[in-house]
């Protein structure tokens, strides 16, 4: 069973008075213990559907139930132990040490003062661990790789124990082997520790080679979403990107030039 | 946090509450009159030294002083801390962004408009430092509501700063127009208020001045869980549970009312704000407020009782406090603005 829904959910923005749908009419479902890709091309709405889910925008129709609660009706502090969030905003944090930032994802569950408890430090160590880089839990987030630091989030995420991690671009900023890292990390977290995985990629062998299931946003802005086996049988790849000149080989998993 | 980061934290603390003590101790000893250390001993512990005029040097002059450079010190560099990270930014500052100047604005609509009658913060009668206290809230609110409002719309911090330098000039231009209508008394006693001065505090207005100083600095540190929240920028500190409208509108008022009761009283301080926050991460190495906010605090006590030690013991009198913040200050800022351009 599925443990978010979205009912006729309807996405976009509002400049002003003018209101701009992007994607309507998505009745999607998201898996405990699963790892869901998001994948579209540039432009196609994928930060704007994941801030909808997030809670960071409204949606402009139809809501979003976590088992079967409808989103809206929750608090901001209830949703803050519900949904964790790995978004693309790149920070300055010069002064936290791993440590230190991975330690604020325990706020939704610490006291006025956010004073940490023997649990709290505990889970804290353990989500470091889960992403491998207990050996720099003491270093500043400064002198950390791109991949070192992506990994922190991560862990800052898990620390917030939410049954639901979202992530906005995981790896855009990654070289090949931290992304396959980070991709190969975030599936045994869906499937290990029983979150429901959902990331927005650019990625997309890697996001078939390591998705249980697929949202896709075709070219149509239409949302296509199912386990990934399924998709790939569907020719539902050939879908996504609007050029005549790239075309889907389910053999490579990738995209190819396709000479006319 | 880890062992190396509290014992640094626990040290940096006793270095401060050190040097904090050795120069209150100096600015009872050292002034323009040399009192002899027993006779300041005797007066400090309550017994007269034999001497009205030291008494009366100490008892309402240094140790007033003290209290005043000391709460002024801390309030102004949480104001800055504060103001570094609601608006995620390194530069930022009670005098850099215009909060001061609001304030000394509103100072000058009350001095000069009211012709010199609610002369100085100085004078004795409760009505005149309450209705320069007013005036310099209004004006500190202003600024800041003015600066909320750019801030949603311009998304550059270094864009914000020059809003801030722009309120200054506006708020500066208003102020000489006053001028040219003011009399000359009016003028005097605002000139004399602009150079900045930590003995403006008497004796009867201290309740009001350290008692707004001190629940504003408790309300800040009651803020330390949303303002680390904060460092992460709002999309993640609103995915931790923060709600970051109502917690910017909270630390705003706390900078405001700490920024307009130090203006009032002491006159617009330049450069504090903006620098003891740079010290206290230094000494602390950590941008956790947890530490921050308490070193901060310390800190800027330590600064404003060095300033005032210098001040007090120039060759020809009282050196300005605005004269020398800007010789401790301005090589801090440009040290910054150097690490930060390397970053980029």
């Amino acid at each position: 069973m599925a443990y978010l829904e979205t009912h006729q959910l309807a996405v976009g923005y509002t400049h002003g008075k003018n209101t701009t749908t992007v994607l309507s009419d998505l009745n999607l479902e998201l898996h405990r213990g699963h790892l869901t890709a998001l994948l579209g091309q540039n432009g196609a709405g994928k930060s704007t559907l994941l801030r909808a889910i997030t809670c960071t925008t409204r949606p402009l129709h139809g809501h979003i139930t976590i088992g079967g609660a409808d989103l809206a009706t929750l608090s901001q502090r209830e949703r803050s132990r519900i949904i964790g969030l790995v978004s693309t905003d790149r920070i300055t944090l010069g002064g936290l040490t791993v440590n230190d930032l991975v330690a604020l994802g325990r706020q939704p569950h610490t006291g006025f003062l956010g004073r940490l408890n023997a649990n709290d430090r505990e889970t804290v160590a353990e989500a470091i661990a889960a992403v491998g880089i207990t050996h720099k839990a003491n270093n500043y987030m400064s002198d950390l790789s791109d991949g070192e630091r992506q990994k922190a989030m991560i862990a800052r995420a898990l620390a917030q124990a939410t049954p639901i991690i979202v992530l906005d671009e995981p790896t855009a900023f990654l070289d090949v082997a931290s992304r396959i890292e980070t991709m190969q990390l975030l599936h045994s977290l869906a499937h290990d520790h029983d979150k429901a995985v959902l990331l927005s990629s650019h990625d997309v062998s890697q996001s078939l080679l390591m998705a249980d299931d697929l949202w896709l946003i075709t070219r149509d802005r239409e949302v296509v979403a199912g386990p990934t086996q399924d998709i790939i049988a569907s020719g539902a790849m050939q879908r996504i990107f609007t050029s005549d000149n790239v075309e889907f080989n389910p053999d490579i998993l990738d995209y190819q030039y396709k000479p006319e | 946090m880890n062992h190396f980061h509290s014992t640094r934290h626990i040290i940096t603390i006793i270095v401060l509450t050190v040097l904090f003590l050795v120069l209150a101790v100096a600015c009872l000893l050292f002034g323009s009159v040399d009192i002899p250390a027993a006779s300041v001993m005797d007066i400090v512990m309550g017994r007269s030294s034999g001497n009205v005029a030291w008494d009366i040097i100490i008892g309402q002059s240094r140790l007033p002083m003290i209290t005043t450079a000391a709460l002024a010190g801390a309030a102004l560099s949480v104001s800055g801390l504060l103001l570094q990270t609601t608006f995620n930014n390194p530069l930022a500052g009670p005098s850099i962004l215009g909060v001061s100047t609001g304030a000394g604005l509103g100072v000058a609509i009350v001095m000069l408009a009211t012709g010199g009658t609610v002369s100085t913060i100085l004078g004795t009668s409760a009505g005149s430092y309450i209705a320069t206290l007013l005036g310099a809230l209004l004006g500190a609110g202003l600024v800041l509501i003015i600066l909320i409002t750019f801030s949603a719309i311009v998304r550059s911090s270094t864009m914000l700063l020059i809003i801030g330098i722009l309120i200054s000039y506006l708020a500066a231009s208003i102020i000489s127009l006053l001028n040219s209508v003011a009399n000359e008394e009016g003028i005097h006693s605002y000139v004399t208020w602009g150079f900045g001065n930590f003995s403006g505090v008497s004796v009867e207005q201290m309740p009001v001045y350290s008692l707004s100083i001190i629940v504003s600095l408790i309300a800040a540190v009651l803020m330390v869980k949303p303002l680390n929240a904060l460092l992460l920028g709002t999309r993640y500190a609103e995915n931790l549970g923060v709600n970051t409208h109502r917690t910017r509108n909270v630390l705003l008022v706390i900078t405001g009312v700490l920024t307009a009761v130090v203006t009032a009283f002491c006159g617009p301080i330049g450069f504090l704000g903006l620098v003891v926050p740079h010290v206290a991460r230094f000494m602390t190495a950590t941008s956790n407020h947890a530490t921050l906010l308490p070193t901060t605090i310390l800190a800027g006590a330590d600064v404003a009782l060095l300033c005032t030690l210098i001040s007090v013991n120039g060759a020809h009198g009282i050196i300005p406090i605005n004269a020398i913040t800007p010789i401790i200050g301005v090589p801090i800022i440009i040290y910054i603005i150097l690490r930060e351009l390397r970053r980029t």
